[in-house]
């Protein structure tokens, strides 16, 4: 497996600020800043996609 | 490369409008990656919907689409599929729309065994209209017409199709996104009336009002009641209590209405398709 890091695409403008993507990404990589949500720890991905699948609102995309 | 969603969505119409955390919009991008697999045409598919939240989903998806009367979008997605049985038909909609006004149209079309998917996202409440009960909302839980408890007991979806006819039922969770577009792919595909079942979440009427402090404690309870059918196999009776199955829960090969229908064209002396 290539070690590339992946990137973390969000659409301000979709999020909803719901949370789901920031409490079920495993290695918590995702946090809140303010009412959107935002990458705190890019290094830590695993590239599950998890958050892009759970997120309502297509505001948040994994590009591994 | 990303998987690209908006190219199934008509241009501009996002951010939708579900609340925060509502998961019919996780049903919605299920939904996009099935027809993605199955490499749907857009022309030769068409998304029928009655009423209700969950029934403003085919307004965002760029293909044939029909919002209808509240309760009635088996009968016109019916008609659709008659005229043009070429057609991938899907019906989307809420547990409201399709058990307690269109519970007549659901079990016709079951019975039929006509072939269209019917996707269904039950979460347990009229969410529209403020959060009044359901036939699936849970004994004793609360909606705004029933503020001390619902004394009814509730329908249990799939049993419902189940029993109505339907060959193939399966029933998924807005928690578990990975496996929603997986149960579709296998709907649309089989030729029968599928139904897709999958159990959602209102944090804004029905959360709010059943103790649920977060749209992800709403989640986390997906994820404990739900049980895929073949774990449930080596569970105890004692074990499964309070779970719901999860998976493809029933599959059964039976002449297709279409199908029938046009053997009864060719008895009246009219041609072959
Ligand atoms: C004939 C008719 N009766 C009642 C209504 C009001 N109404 C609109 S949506 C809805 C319930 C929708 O609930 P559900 O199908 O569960 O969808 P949800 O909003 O929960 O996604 C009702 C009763 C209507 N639009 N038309
Ligand atoms: S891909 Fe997985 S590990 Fe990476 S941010 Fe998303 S949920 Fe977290
Ligand atoms: S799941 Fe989507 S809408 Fe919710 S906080 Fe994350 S990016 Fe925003
Ligand atoms: S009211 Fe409920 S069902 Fe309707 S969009 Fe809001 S959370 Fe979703
Ligand atoms: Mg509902």
């Amino acid at each position: 497996m290539e070690n590339k890091l992946p990137t973390i695409e969000i659409t301000e403008r979709y999020c909803k600020g719901c949370h789901i993507c920031v409490e079920f990404c495993p290695k918590q990589v995702l946090e809140m800043k303010g009412f959107v949500v935002s990458v705190k720890n890019l290094e830590a991905c695993i590239k599950c996609m998890q958050c892009e699948l759970r997120c309502p609102d297509f505001a948040i995309k994994v590009i591994p | 490369m990303a998987f690209d969603y908006e190219k199934y969505i008509r241009p501009g119409k996002l951010p939708h409008i579900w609340c925060p955390g509502c998961g019919h919009g996780i049903v919605m991008k299920g939904m996009i990656r099935a027809m993605d697999t199955l490499g749907l045409e857009k022309n030769n598919t068409a998304i029928v919907s009655g009423i209700g939240c969950a029934s403003r989903l085919p307004g965002y998806i760029d293909c044939c689409t029909l919002h209808t009367a509240h309760g009635r979008a088996a009968a016109f997605a019916t008609g659709v599929k008659m005229a043009k049985p070429e057609m991938t038909v899907i019906l989307v909609g809420g547990d409201g729309d399709g058990t307690a006004i269109g519970g007549n149209h659901f079990i016709h079309a079951c019975r039929r065994n006509i072939d269209m998917t019917y996707i269904i996202m039950n979460n347990y409440i009229y969410g529209m209209t403020g959060g009044q009960f359901s036939p699936t909302t849970p004994h004793m839980h609360k909606a705004s017409t029933t503020p001390y408890g619902n004394p009814d007991p509730s329908f249990d979806i799939a049993k419902l199709a189940i029993g109505a006819g339907a060959t193939f039922v399966a029933r998924g969770t807005a928690f578990h996104a990975n496996q929603i577009d997986k149960l579709i792919v296998e709907a649309i595909q089989h030729k029968g009336f599928s139904v897709v079942e999958i159990l959602d979440d209102c944090p804004t009427t029905y959360g709010r009002r059943n103790k649920f402090k977060s749209v992800i404690e709403m989640m986390n309870r997906l994820k404990e009641v739900a049980v895929p059918v073949k774990a449930a196999e080596k569970m105890s009776p004692e074990q499964l209590q309070g779970k719901v199955l999860t998976g493809v829960l029933y599959k059964e090969d039976k002449p297709e209405y279409c199908s029938e229908y046009q053997k009864v064209i060719e008895r009246a002396g009219g041609g072959a398709r």
